[in-house]
């Protein structure tokens, strides 16, 4: 564990995996709750937990090395369930990649669990891993100009549900009713960083 | 509708509704936002009597013109630009009193970018995650303004301040803006390092709120390949695959894929906000890790 100091008055924790930066963020956001650090934003990302608005950051930076920190904690709450209609125009290119049948890549997907590990890219967008590195794929050659929302899409090893219409190069596989992101909700982010998600096939209609 | 309130009479090339945005959610992807100029809104807000949190309008280079229903206070600063009450000239800087119905229009900046009006009472448009500003790098807020358009005011909180004009900045002949080395130094060449702190950069014209980019030498990179996405602050400076820094301001992204070569100071941010299209920058190290 590396603390990089990132300006005056934020950290930049990198670890070596996604599961130890999952795992350092429910820690950090554990310290944070018990009233042990102050800080603005706890940003949690690949490799990376970012803490900006850190009032001594460098004392931090010193007393993180010694940290124990342990692995992600058991889930308390039933994963968030998403339905989701494998109707995708990027179904076939993803069966290709993997090598199965067009009809495998559903069934594929939704046995996996998932876990949000970093949000970013639009608000509510999560970045969830879950499926084997062996799924990953690439994203597309050319980037589409409107991907509509609720597309249940797939780039490296993660998954994503877009919250609203936007521009996007990630493998299409399905589509969801589901809303993602809504201000006037409370919370407005469906998925935040660390919630556990399940993807349930629904009939294409 | 109630009488407080203002008629968007020319919105300018780009006016938005801003406070000091909604830090506190980047985890959820949603950018900070608010005043790129934060010390002069919070002088307008000061000068017609305004908490510090109160929402203003900030104009892009044109200026915008406003109809108020009724008597208001407003206080113009940021960007010097000509102020003027139903076409009389009235004082950039210090609190003016708009009839209701009056037409106050905000002249093209004289220099720098965006001028800031404050009005007495603040712009109450209705606020998303604790915060009026308008984000355009995700949307959230309320629109840019558009010609026609009509912004409820909320009720005054203080009387106007006591002041004949309050003193602002002068425009910079060059933008230093302090910087403190990493996270991600160790991706750039010894050339790469060395370019960024003698060369001189100007400013482009495609900056915007999400950032400031520049013109100049490109920065060599040491390592290839794609750095894992991960949080970027305000005033990280970012080097894309074209080797021009670009500092981030308000608007930018929570996570980011290129590697931030250094950070600059927040209390250099409002200069880089007024800097006009082909000001020269320099980047200046004053931290080390």
């Amino acid at each position: 564990m590396k603390a990089l100091p990132v300006g005056d008055d934020a950290l930049l924790v990198e670890v070596s995996s996604g599961d130890e930066a999952q795992a350092l963020h429910a820690e950090l956001l554990r310290r944070r709750a018990a009233g042990e650090l102050t800080v603005r934003e706890i940003v949690p990302a690949a490799r990376t937990v970012l803490l900006d608005g850190l009032s001594e950051s460098a004392r931090l930076a010193a007393r993180l090395a010694a940290w124990e920190i342990p692995p992600v904690p058991a889930p308390v709450e039933e994963p968030i369930e998403i339905p989701v209609r494998y109707d995708g125009p990027d179904l076939a290119d993803v069966a290709a990649v993997w090598g199965v049948p067009r009809d495998e890549v559903a069934r594929i997907h939704a046995a996996a669990e998932f876990r949000v590990a970093f949000c970013g890219f639009a608000p509510g967008f999560g970045y969830l891993t879950g499926l084997p590195e062996r799924y990953d794929v690439p994203r597309r050659a050319t980037p589409r100009t409107a991907v509509p929302a609720g597309s249940v899409a797939l780039a490296g090893p993660y998954t994503g549900v877009y919250p609203r219409s936007s521009p996007g190069g990630w493998q299409l596989i399905g589509t969801t009713d589901t809303v993602l992101w809504d201000h006037a909700r409370v919370p407005a982010a469906l998925l935040a960083p660390g919630a556990r998600v399940r993807f349930v096939p629904v009939a294409c209609g | 509708m109630t009488d407080r309130a203002l008629s968007v009479v020319r919105a300018g090339a780009l006016t938005t509704v801003q406070d000091r945005g909604r830090p506190g959610h980047a985890h959820l992807g949603v950018p900070r936002s608010g005043a790129l100029d934060a010390p002069a809104a919070a002088l307008v807000n000061r000068l017609v009597g305004n908490p510090p949190e109160a929402a203003v309008l900030e104009t892009t280079l044109g200026g915008c013109a406003v109809r108020p229903r009724s008597t208001v206070v407003v206080a113009v600063g940021g960007a010097p630009c000509p102020v003027s009450v139903d076409g009389r000239p009235a004082p950039w800087g210090a609190p003016v009193r708009v009839p209701g119905g009056a037409l106050l229009d905000i002249g093209p900046a004289r220099w720098g970018v965006r001028s800031y009006l404050g009005v007495a009472g603040g712009v109450a448009v209705e606020p998303v995650l604790g915060s009026r500003s308008t984000d355009l790098l995700s949307g959230l807020g309320p629109p840019p303004l558009t010609d026609g358009a009509v912004l409820p005011l909320g009720r005054p909180a203080g009387p106007p301040a006591r002041v004949d004009a309050a003193a602002q900045p002068g425009p910079p002949a060059e933008l230093v803006l302090r910087v403190t080395l990493g996270p991600r130094d160790d991706w750039f060449t010894a050339d790469g390092m060395r370019t960024l702190v003698t060369r001189a950069y100007r400013v482009s014209a495609a900056s915007n709120r999400i950032g400031l980019r520049t013109e100049g030498p490109a920065l060599t990179r040491a390592l290839r390949g794609e750095l894992p996405s991960e949080g970027m602050v305000l005033g990280a400076v970012q080097v894309p695959p074209d080797g021009r820094p670009v500092v981030f301001l308000a608007d930018h992204p929570t996570t980011g894929g290129y590697p931030v070569i250094a950070v600059v100071r927040a209390a250099d941010l409002a200069a880089a906000a007024q800097a006009t299209p082909g000001t020269p920058v320099r980047f200046r190290v004053v931290g080390r890790r």
